[in-house]
């Protein structure tokens, strides 16, 4: 699903946040990634959701290469991809349903599908009741839940998710966890960027570790440096 | 570009209508919506439903904030509203020339001890010439009578031993000669050229004037109109600017979450649009404001000059006018912010 050959990202500032990356996501994967702040972890996301490019190397997804993608068709594709961000990105001048609805919104759909789809999201989330609150009334792991629900109410097939337990107490990391695993039975595919040691050891799924902008474990996480 | 096509076609595919959406809802949470297919007219359906929303919303985000919408709209409709004023003012003009211009004639003062007889036979061989279509006389005392009417110096006149007034032919010259001024001067200086004639008035040539006149501030009103054009570009271009800067974090957030560019936009264009078609609206109330206020004393002025002188409006056609030119330059406005100030909010 996501393929990584050779990838190397050189900001204009000099600094070289990965260097020669290789690395292959099947779909329907669940993986973590981890790595120091600074490892590279951020731009790796930032080259999949194209809102970085790599400077050398190719980045392929879903059999396309995102080289070769000019950049008037990124919104295109950034409808399949679905991101949770650490900040949540929420709006605080709509309602959660609007938030929610945004990714429908951008791809045309009418109003009747977007109600479905978005209290189905919701739901899932648990945050059926909530849907006319403002999100800034919401908890931390209330917001978390809700860029959840945004990240996959357009049925995306690959879900990032950059430090998406961050802030959060244990139980409410499992809780999110067990809904990225969900997510994952369904055919998509999750990569997961946390410096949450004790939840990708008790899940016990794959690990990408990073080291300045290299990797250096790609597998089991009992074996990580 | 073949690409991007298919990758459209694809996401309209994946858009299902409303009329299908019920009945497909059970076999698409199997499936997936990537094979609903929407039909042409459907598709149609939904692009203008999407806009006539998009126009309903950013109106009610402009009216939320009153005040503000005011203010960007009637700095608008003074920009429009000046040279539309000048504009009203050139027409007003134009048809008190023209009405003028049908009535052109000669005004033939004779010589005073003119007699009788020798004025008969100077009209009878004027009529008979084909340029000339009616001939009327006004004798000495006549002329008297009417001037102490009209003039209000009655009692000065009462005062002269003798009539100041000579007799005088009103000569109407054929159609031909209204507008030309080189035909009718010749006709002046053969009438000129007559034994009993004492001078020749030729009423056409402040018309020729005002015509001159009115040309220049047709030209002026024109080049105010493209100068507050400019302005009204500014204006607005400026508010959409600020509009653009204020929503700086849900732009960031659409576009991470796949909305085109053109996306983007709209909303800010369609704001545009408003501000200029409101401008225009209140420019139109401006004038007709403007001219209500005028109406009265003009009509005075009429009466004294025994003109039946009605005022010109802009009327409805104006409106519709100055509304579609501030919504053209709305937009247009809009669209150079958009432009330079979009395109720099990405996500990071």
């Amino acid at each position: 699903m996501i393929q990584f050959d050779k990838v190397s990202k050189r900001y204009s500032t000099g600094q070289e946040a990965l260097s020669g990356l290789s690395l292959e996501l099947a779909a329907g994967e669940m993986t973590f990634l981890t790595g120091h702040s600074g490892a590279g972890k951020s731009t790796l996301l930032k080259l999949i959701m194209l809102m970085e490019r790599p400077t050398h190397g190719q980045l392929l997804v879903n059999g396309k290469n995102l080289n070769r993608l000019h950049s008037s068709q990124i919104p295109y594709y950034r409808r399949n991809v679905g991101v949770v961000f650490q900040n949540h990105q929420l709006l605080f001048d709509r309602s959660a349903f609007d938030n929610v609805a945004l990714p429908l919104l951008v791809s045309g759909y009418q109003p009747r599908e977007v109600g479905r789809r978005v209290r189905a999201a919701l739901d899932k989330v648990g945050l059926l009741d909530k849907e006319k609150q403002n999100p800034i009334a919401l908890s931390g792991g209330e917001q978390q839940r809700l860029g959840i629900a945004r990240a996959v109410v357009h049925k995306p097939r690959i879900l990032l998710a950059d430090e998406p337990t961050g802030n959060l107490d244990p139980q409410l990391s499992a809780e999110i966890m067990d809904l990225f695993r969900q997510f994952c039975e369904l055919g998509v595919t999750v990569l997961i960027a946390t410096h949450d040691v004790d939840l990708i050891s008790r899940m016990g799924l794959r690990l990408l570790q990073l080291e300045q902008g290299r990797l250096i474990h790609d597998g089991a996480p009992e074996y990580a440096a | 570009m073949g690409r991007r096509n298919m990758q459209r076609n694809r996401l309209q595919k994946s858009k299902p209508t409303r009329r299908e959406s019920a009945k497909k809802s059970s076999r698409e949470l199997r499936r997936g919506a990537s094979d609903g297919r929407a039909r042409l007219l459907d598709k149609l359906k939904s692009y203008f439903q999407n806009h006539g929303q998009l126009l309903l919303r950013t109106f009610q985000r402009l009216a939320a904030e009153p005040a503000q919408t005011l203010m960007t709209s009637l700095v608008v409709a003074i920009a429009l509203g000046l040279p539309a004023a000048l504009y009203v003012g050139v027409v007003n003009l134009q048809q008190l020339g023209s009405r003028v211009e049908t009535t052109a004639q000669l005004t033939v003062f004779l010589k005073k001890e003119a007699t009788e007889v020798a004025v008969d036979q100077l009209r009878e061989s004027l009529l008979s010439e084909s340029d000339i279509t009616a001939v009327d006389y006004i004798s000495r005392q006549q002329a008297l009578a009417e001037f102490q009417i009209l003039s209000g110096f009655g009692d000065v006149l009462a005062m002269l031993d003798e009539n100041p007034l000579p007799p005088v032919l009103i000569v109407q010259p054929a159609d031909q000669f209204h507008g030309d001024l080189v035909a009718s001067e010749a006709l002046v200086a053969r009438l000129k050229e007559l034994a009993l004639v004492d001078d020749v008035r030729l009423d056409m040539k402040w018309i020729q004037r005002l015509r001159g006149m009115l040309e220049v501030w047709e030209r002026l009103a024109f080049s105010l109109g493209v100068a507050l054009a400019l302005g009204v570009l500014l204006i607005i271009g400026n508010t959409i600017r600020l509009a653009i800067e204020s929503r700086r974090d849900e732009i960031v957030v659409v576009k991470l979450v796949g909305g085109t560019n053109a996306y983007v936009r709209r909303p800010f264009l369609y704001t545009g649009i408003w501000y200029g078609a409101l401008g225009g609206l209140l420019a139109w109330l401006l004038v007709a404001v403007g001219l209500q206020w005028v109406d009265g004393p003009v009509e005075r002025l009429a009466v004294l000059y025994q003109s039946i002188f009605q005022l010109q409006g802009l009327g409805f056609s104006g409106l519709l006018a100055l509304i579609f030119i501030g919504a053209v330059l709305g937009l247009i406005g809009a669209w150079l912010a958009v432009a330079r100030h979009l395109g720099s909010i990405e996500p990071k």
